[in-house]
C-alpha cells in the first residue's frame, strides 16, 4: 500500500451558519485546504472529492452534496461520493480516501465533512440524531442521544464512583482548550465553582438528561472541514508547501446497533476494536500517544473512549483528568481543540475536524496555550451511532 | 401651570411597587452578574444601549430593541403604567435587560427580554429574575408573555410549559400585538423556579459597586466589528 499523507487542512468556524447552504459551508472548508496546500489554482487535478456527511436531507432539505459540492467549487469532472456513517460520517469519508490513494485508485484526494444543523430546533435537531438508532426497540420508545448519554453516565457512575463534579472537571479543561481554538463553537472558558462548586450552579448548569448536565453535553453546531490527502510515494506529492502529515493508521469497526444486546453497555467494544486495528496498522501502542482528539458528545463519553482506547485503566480515566493529566501540559492531553464538548459538533463534519486538529498540532500550528510539546503521534476516534460504528485514526508527524 | 395639569392628566395612575431585591448570579464562565432594577435617571445608558441594535434583524432583534425602546421612553416620561426594569450588569457593563408591568394586584404582563452577552445564558436568568418579582415580590397570580423570536419561543414557552390561552382571544389578550398569549401561573412557576431561578441575596457591597454606575457595552455580538 501506499504511504498517505495530509498535506492541506480546512475549518470553518463552528457555531452557526444556519443562514448558508450547506454547499458553500463545505467549499469554504474545501477551500481552506487547498489553499493551504497551494492547490485551490489546480483543483481539478484532485483525483476524487469524498464528503462526509450525515443527514444533510433531514437538517437541509437537501441531498447528493458531494455533487453539489464539485459544483460550488469549479471542480467538474472530478469524482465525487458521499459517505454516511451517522456521526462517524466524517472519520468514515478519510478512512474511503485513504483507501482510494493507498489502493493506488487516486494519488490526490480532497476530504470533506459537514453539516448544517441549526436549520431546525434543537428538539427537532435531537429527534433528526435519534434516527440512527434502531427504530423499533430504541427511537420508537423515545430514546435520544442524550438519553442514552445520560443512563451511560449514571451506569458508569454506580460502578466506578465517577461525580457530577469530575464531569465539569472535564467541561472545563475542555473550555479552557477551546477558549484559545479560533475555530471553536464556544470560545469561553468556565469554572469549576461556577458549574459546580457555587450556590448557583445547579442553575447555570442545569440538567439536559440527569446525570447529564449542559455542560457535559456538546453543543449543536454547524461547520465543515476538510483534507487534501496525497500518495506520498507518487511524484505527485512533490511541491506541497508543507511536510505530509502522515496517516500512520486508520481503522473502524462495528457494534450492535441495540444497546440493550451488548452483555456490559459500559464496554465500547468497537472502539477498542478500532483502536487496537489503527495501533497495529501504525505498529504503535497507546503510550506511544502524544495526544488524542476523543468524541466527547457526551463529557463519560471522553472517559470511556479513553480507557478503552488504552490509556487508562478501565474506570480510573476519571483520577486521571483530577490530576490534570489531560490537561495541555500533562501526560497525555486529551481534547486539545476544545473537543465537541467546546469546538463544536457539525455530525458529519467532526471526523475531519478531529483530523485537522492532529494536523495543526503536529504541524506545531495550533494557537499559543494550547500547542502540545513537540507532538510525534496524535490519535483520533470518531463515535457512530451510540459506538455501533467508530473510526480511530492515527497521525504520525514523520 | 397649565401645562402641569395637562400633563398630569395625561400621565397614568400608577400603583405603587415594591423594589426588587437586587441578587448577584455566578455566570458558567465565573463572571459575576449583579440583576437590581434600573433607576429612571439610568434611561440614558438603558435607550444608548439598545439603539445599536435596531438594524439587527437576526433573532428579532430590531424589533425587540424598539420596543424596548419605547417601553423604556414611556417608562421614562409617564406613559407607562406601573412598569419595571431589570438590568443584569457585569462589571457594571449591561449584559441583558428586562421590561415588565404590573397591570392589577393579581395580573402581570411581561414586555421584552433582551440579551447582549451571548452563550451564557444571561437572557434565561434575566426572564426567571422577571418573573420572580411578578409573583414572588408583586405578589401576582399570573403573567401574561408572548413570544417574538423563536428564540424565545423555546426558551418560555416550551422551557417553562406556560399555559397557552390563545383560544381566548379576545378575552384573553396580551398588550403587544395581538400574537397568541401564553400564561405563567403559580403552580408552573412553583414547578420550575428551582432549575430557573437563582441568585445570591444580599449582594455584597463590592458586587454592588460594580453595579452601581451603568455601563453601555462597547462591543455587540450581534454586530461584528462595532465599536462604541
Amino acid at each position: 500500500m501506499a504511504n498517505v499523507g495530509i498535506v492541506g487542512i480546512g475549518h470553518t468556524k463552528f457555531g452557526n451558519s444556519s443562514e448558508y447552504d450547506l454547499s458553500d459551508v463545505l467549499a469554504y472548508a474545501a477551500t481552506d485546504a487547498l489553499e493551504d496546500a497551494h492547490f485551490l489554482a489546480r483543483r481539478k487535478e484532485v483525483d476524487q472529492v469524498i464528503v462526509g456527511n450525515m443527514a444533510s436531507g433531514l437538517f437541509c432539505h437537501q441531498s447528493a452534496v458531494a455533487s453539489a459540492l464539485v459544483s460550488r467549487m469549479d471542480m467538474e469532472p472530478v469524482p465525487a461520493e458521499l459517505v454516511e456513517n451517522g456521526p462517524a460520517s466524517g472519520a468514515s469519508a478519510i478512512k474511503i480516501g485513504y483507501m482510494a490513494v493507498a489502493s493506488g485508485m487516486a494519488d490526490i484526494v480532497l476530504v470533506v465533512g459537514g453539516e448544517v444543523m441549526r436549520k431546525v430546533t434543537g428538539w427537532v435537531g435531537t429527534d433528526y440524531v435519534a434516527t440512527m438508532l434502531h427504530t423499533d426497540a430504541e427511537y420508537n420508545m423515545g430514546l435520544t442521544l442524550p438519553a442514552f448519554g445520560g443512563m451511560f453516565t449514571r451506569m458508569y457512575m454506580e460502578r466506578y464512583g465517577l461525580t457530577e463534579r469530575d464531569l465539569a472537571l472535564l467541561a472545563v479543561k475542555n473550555h479552557a482548550n477551546g477558549a484559545k481554538n479560533k475555530y471553536a463553537h464556544i470560545q469561553a472558558p468556565c469554572t469549576i465553582e461556577a458549574i459546580a462548586d457555587g450556590p448557583d450552579a445547579s442553575v447555570v448548569n442545569t440538567y439536559v438528561a440527569e446525570p447529564l448536565r449542559m455542560y457535559s453535553t456538546c453543543p449543536v453546531s454547524d461547520g465543515a472541514a476538510a483534507l487534501l490527502l496525497v500518495n506520498m510515494d507518487s511524484p505527485k506529492a512533490k511541491g506541497f508547501p508543507k511536510r505530509p502529515i502522515r496517516i500512520a493508521g486508520i481503522a473502524s469497526a462495528t457494534d450492535t446497533h441495540c444497546v440493550h444486546n451488548r452483555k456490559d453497555p459500559l464496554k465500547l467494544d468497537a472502539v477498542r476494536i478500532a483502536a487496537e486495528k489503527a495501533y497495529a496498522m501504525a505498529s504503535l501502542k497507546p503510550s506511544d500517544i502524544s495526544f488524542a482528539e476523543l468524541h466527547d458528545a457526551f463529557s463519560i463519553l471522553e472517559l470511556a473512549i479513553s480507557e478503552e482506547v488504552g490509556f487508562f485503566e478501565r474506570g480510573k480515566s476519571f483520577l486521571a483528568v483530577r490530576k490534570g493529566e489531560t490537561d495541555i501540559g500533562g501526560r497525555l492531553p486529551i481534547n486539545t481543540s476544545g473537543g465537541l464538548k467546546s469546538k463544536g459538533h457539525p455530525v458529519g463534519g467532526t471526523g475531519v475536524s478531529q483530523a485537522v486538529e492532529l494536523v495543526r498540532q503536529l504541524r506545531g500550528e495550533a494557537e499559543k496555550g494550547r500547542q502540545v510539546l513537540d507532538p510525534k503521534y496524535g490519535m483520533a476516534v470518531n463515535f457512530g451511532g451510540f459506538g455501533n460504528n467508530v473510526v480511530a485514526l492515527i497521525c504520525a508527524k514523520e | 401651570m397649565a401645562l402641569d395639569a395637562m400633563e398630569k392628566t395625561l400621565r397614568p395612575p400608577e400603583i405603587p411597587l415594591k423594589s426588587y431585591p437586587a441578587k448577584v448570579i455566578t455566570l458558567a464562565s465565573g463572571e459575576k452578574m449583579v440583576v437590581r432594577e434600573a433607576r429612571r435617571e439610568e434611561v440614558g445608558a438603558l435607550l444608548g444601549t439598545l439603539y445599536p441594535l435596531f438594524g439587527v434583524a437576526k433573532d428579532f432583534y430590531d424589533i425587540v430593541a424598539v420596543r424596548m425602546y419605547s417601553e423604556i421612553l414611556g417608562w421614562y416620561r409617564y406613559r407607562v403604567a406601573n412598569e419595571f426594569v431589570l438590568v443584569g450588569t457585569i462589571d457594571g457593563v449591561i449584559a441583558g435587560l428586562v421590561t415588565s408591568r404590573h397591570v392589577t394586584p393579581k395580573l402581570g404582563m411581561s414586555l421584552h427580554t433582551l440579551t447582549i452577552k451571548r452563550g451564557f445564558r444571561v437572557g434565561a436568568q434575566l426572564f426567571a429574575a422577571k418573573m420572580e418579582h411578578h409573583l414572588e415580590i408583586l405578589g401576582e397570580d399570573e403573567v401574561y408573555i408572548v413570544a417574538e423570536s423563536p428564540n424565545g419561543f423555546k426558551r418560555w414557552m416550551i422551557e417553562y410549559q406556560l399555559e397557552d390561552r390563545s383560544s381566548l382571544f379576545p378575552e384573553v389578550r396580551h398588550e403587544l400585538g395581538g400574537v397568541p398569549t401564553y400564561v405563567l401561573t403559580r403552580p408552573l412557576w412553583d414547578a420550575v423556579r428551582d432549575v430557573k431561578c437563582t441568585g445570591v441575596r444580599p449582594v455584597s457591597a463590592q458586587d454592588l459597586k460594580s453595579s452601581e454606575k451603568l455601563i453601555m457595552p462597547s462591543e455587540y455580538p450581534q454586530i461584528p466589528g462595532f465599536k462604541r
